[in-house]
């Protein structure tokens, strides 16, 4: 570099080019906190990804540039605290349709505390969409998931899709073409999941197995069934509890259900609603329910779905649900399914509102009555019915109850709200934890 | 400073007569571990270096694999009863993926190695070149488009396969306890105790090891535990064997602790009770992964398993193990396949 003129001209470009190359490499290190520079879409894309996430360092943002990137394996993270983002949900688009068989079947499968993703879209994987398993601190943030085309049964399952995971905040997301649950949060707790949309999925929005989540201000439409809060049995992690579901829109689930036998949810008739189901200590309260052809609110037993289970740790009933000034139109006029064809057998069509079951705990009874915080309560804007369906099904007399004023009160303890985070408050989710 | 301070501890090392790496900065080179002797191609170790095989392996589309140990010299591995040995700090496991050359000896794709450093195991993905005289590091692992130059199991010469090096990650995927901690998956007595064809003759690996000081502590060989061999009926059960194939191949994510604790399926061999294992037990997260299926084994009927769809599947989305296969083994199918169909309502019997 001390003679820079007697280079011959093609070296001394050359030379300049590498130079200038490097100082663009540089500054991009500079703005990306130990990266290797935005990913940009290109075919040495997908190996940069893979060795920005192995080799990120807590503190890292991993990002992608604009366009649409084709991969064709499972992209992972390890490494705490690390930020993925693109350039916007609708400008960075990861396509995993090529995903070869022996990969992985996810698009991103993440095992880090911390971890956040945001302002990007995961289009077409194999299997899940975002994967989050085992960990403290998830944040999806502005994040698409979607499987473009028809929805299909070959579709991946979930698409965002924390397990076992403490501190879940997932907002203004969007997720369509699952064959089971777009936003599934599964055997979690302390969960935050607001101002999503789902759409053309068999669930909209499951939580299951989970404790403590607030689900908020979303807009679930077109799916098999919009809201599930479910406890199934045969988990590490039993009861699911103490969540409170209010202000969404909840209209027009009434797709066909495209899941397979076998999942849970193959089993949602089309039409549902919101369907709570061997979940405890829920509050459903200001949503907005509209022509959801089998029935907008469903609240049911384990037991009523028929499925055997040999798990003596686990408890089927629905107990201490709460339903109020929430709003009802259209719907029930159509219904699909064991529980509500029982119903309209019981009072014809349009169903009420809200459907219970009827199945109580017989453990729990105190003096042949269910203890107030372990009842369902329902303030009388709209209409239900207790099918007493334990009876219908053994084939006896039941004793159906359509009266709103049976189900007056309210929870003595109601579920908390939830707080994320060390500064109380949401979005500090993932940064702070 | 810090290269300086790995140099000098390299050198320490070195003078130690121990080795010549630091987990911390990994090797570049394969051959800086010192695993082979010769040509690579032979897959002959070094002094020192013990080759070692599994009486039942995981299936990683029809490739040989030679197996490897190498302990610092003067140490030994601690006997474990059902888990993975207890390995020195220090200890080097190496695993060579390749296919039979058209001259008799191996075409390399991959050498696999588990180190284990000062702060536990980690795992790393060496690529080995055209020339067959290096493998280097690659963290990012990645895809080779393999054409057999000789007939590798059932598969005929000529057979391309799209082979895939999983990535640093994914070696965790596989490799990874509950509490991330990385560990070994096939050194186990069970797994173990069995012949090996050393250079001097074949011998009781558990014995050898033992011989040779590689191995410290345990009961008599005749007392260890000595699983089927999924392949050798005279070894077991059709329980015992198809049990003794589910976990090296599957229980590494399914058992309590694993990554696939989520599902509540457990496929190690010391589980006894059979819904943990699968019979009659319903998915939990399948997705479309149960193929249309009720329950992960339905005894005596097995189109209607669960478990035996996800092994015969090719979809990413379905099949099961997710990563290291591109093709069905139609052995351990046709194993688990007269399991199932023979398995009465109810089996009680553990395996283990």
């Amino acid at each position: 570099m001390t003679r820079p003129s007697r280079l011959p001209s093609r070296l001394a470009a050359a030379a300049l080019l590498s130079l200038s190359v490097g100082f663009a490499f540089a500054l991009a290190c500079a703005s990306n906190a130990g990266g290797g520079g935005v990913i940009e879409v290109g075919p040495d894309a997908q190996k940069q990804a893979l060795r920005a996430l192995i080799e990120a360092e807590p503190g890292d943002v991993v990002e992608f540039g604009p366009g649409r990137f084709e991969f064709d394996t499972t992209l992972s993270l390890d490494v705490a605290d690390v930020t993925i983002r693109g350039a916007g949900l609708d400008e960075t688009i990861i396509d995993f349709s090529k995903q070869a068989a022996g990969t992985g079947g996810e698009g991103l499968m993440v095992t880090a505390d911390g971890f956040v993703i945001e302002d990007l879209s995961v289009y077409n994987t194999r299997a899940d969409g975002i994967k989050v398993e085992g960990t403290t601190g998830a944040t999806f943030r502005r994040v698409f998931v979607n499987w473009e085309g028809e929805p299909r049964t070959e579709n991946g399952a979930y698409g965002l899709y924390p397990v076992q995971v403490t501190d879940v905040l997932i907002e203004d997301s969007q997720v369509r073409g699952c064959s089971d649950a777009g936003i599934y949060v599964g055997q979690s707790s302390n969960i935050i999941v607001r101002r999503n949309k789902t759409l053309e999925n068999v669930a909209g929005i499951e939580i299951e197995n989970s404790t403590g989540a607030d689900i908020y201000d979303n807009e679930t439409w077109g799916n098999t069934g919009g809201i599930l809060v479910f406890s199934l049995p045969e988990l590490p992690v039993k009861a699911g509890s103490q969540a409170r579901v209010w202000g969404n829109k909840i209209y027009d689930n009434n797709l066909p259900n495209f899941g397979l036998p076998g999942a849970i949810v193959s089993e949602i008739p089309a039409g549902s609603g919101m369907i709570v189901m061997a979940t405890d200590q829920t509050e459903i309260y200001e949503n907005e329910f509209k022509d959801n052809k089998s029935s907008h609110i469903a609240v049911i037993s384990f037991t009523s779905t028929g499925r055997e289970y040999d798990d003596p740790d686990f408890e089927p009933y629905a107990e201490g649900i709460a339903i109020f000034e929430n709003t009802f139109e259209g719907g029930g006029d159509a219904p699909e399914g064991d529980l509500a064809l029982a119903v309209a057998e019981m009072v014809g069509t349009p169903l009420p509102n809200v459907i219970y079951d009827g199945v109580e705990n017989p453990d729990r009874l105190v003096d042949g009555e269910v203890p107030a915080q372990y009842r369902v309560y329902f303030d009388g804007n709209g209409t239900i019915i207790d099918a007493d369906l334990a009876t219908a099904l053994s084939g006896g007399q039941p004793n159906v109850v359509t009266d709103a004023a049976a189900f007056a009160g309210s929870l003595p303890e109601r579920p908390q709200p939830i707080i994320i985070g060390e500064e109380g408050t949401a979005a500090t989710a993932g940064g702070a934890l | 400073m810090f290269r300086t301070a790995a140099l000098l501890l390299s050198v320490l090392l070195l003078g130690c007569g121990t080795a010549d790496w630091s987990a911390d900065e990994p090797p570049e080179s394969l051959a800086a571990y010192g695993l082979f002797d010769g040509d690579p191609r032979q897959q002959r170790p070094a002094d020192g270096v013990i080759p070692y095989r599994l009486s039942t392996p995981l299936f990683s589309d029809y490739a040989t694999k030679h197996r490897f140990i190498k302990l610092p010299e003067g140490t030994a591995a601690s006997y474990q009863p059902e888990e993975v040995f207890d390995f020195p700090v220090g200890t080097v496991i190496a695993k060579t993926f390749s296919y039979p050359a058209a001259d008799g000896l191996q075409d390399l794709v991959e050498t696999r190695i588990l180190l284990h450093g000062d702060d536990g195991w980690i795992g790393l993905p060496y690529l080995w070149n055209d020339q067959q005289t290096e493998a280097t590091l690659d963290v990012t692992g990645g895809a080779r488009a393999v054409t057999l130059a000789a007939a590798a199991g059932p598969l005929p010469a000529g057979h391309e396969i799209d082979y895939r090096v999983p990535n640093q990650n994914q070696c965790k995927g596989c490799h990874r306890t509950k509490d991330r901690e990385l560990l070994p998956i096939g050194p186990r007595a069970g797994l173990l105790n069995a012949d090996f064809a050393y250079e001097v003759g074949e011998r009781n690996q558990l014995d050898h090891w033992r011989e040779v000081g590689a191995l410290a502590d345990g009961p008599a060989t005749s007392e260890a535990p000595r699983w089927a061999v999924w392949n050798e009926p005279q070894s077991g059960t059709l329980d015992q064997r198809s049990r003794a194939w589910l976990d090296i191949n599957c229980a590494h994510c399914h058992n309590p602790e694993g990554p696939a604790r989520t599902s509540g399926l457990d496929l190690r061999y010391v589980q006894t009770n059979p819904t943990h294992w699968g019979v009659d037990k319903s998915p939990v997260a399948a997705g479309r992964g149960s193929g249309d299926r009720l329950v992960d084994i339905a005894p005596g009927d097995p189109d209607g398993s669960i478990l035996l769809y996800r092994l015969e599947s090719l979809d990413p989305g379905e099949m099961m193990p997710e990563l290291g296969r591109s093709m069905v083994h139609a052995e351990s199918v046709a194993l688990i396949r007269e399991w199932i169909e023979t398995m009465e309502q109810g089996p009680t019997e553990a395996a283990g």
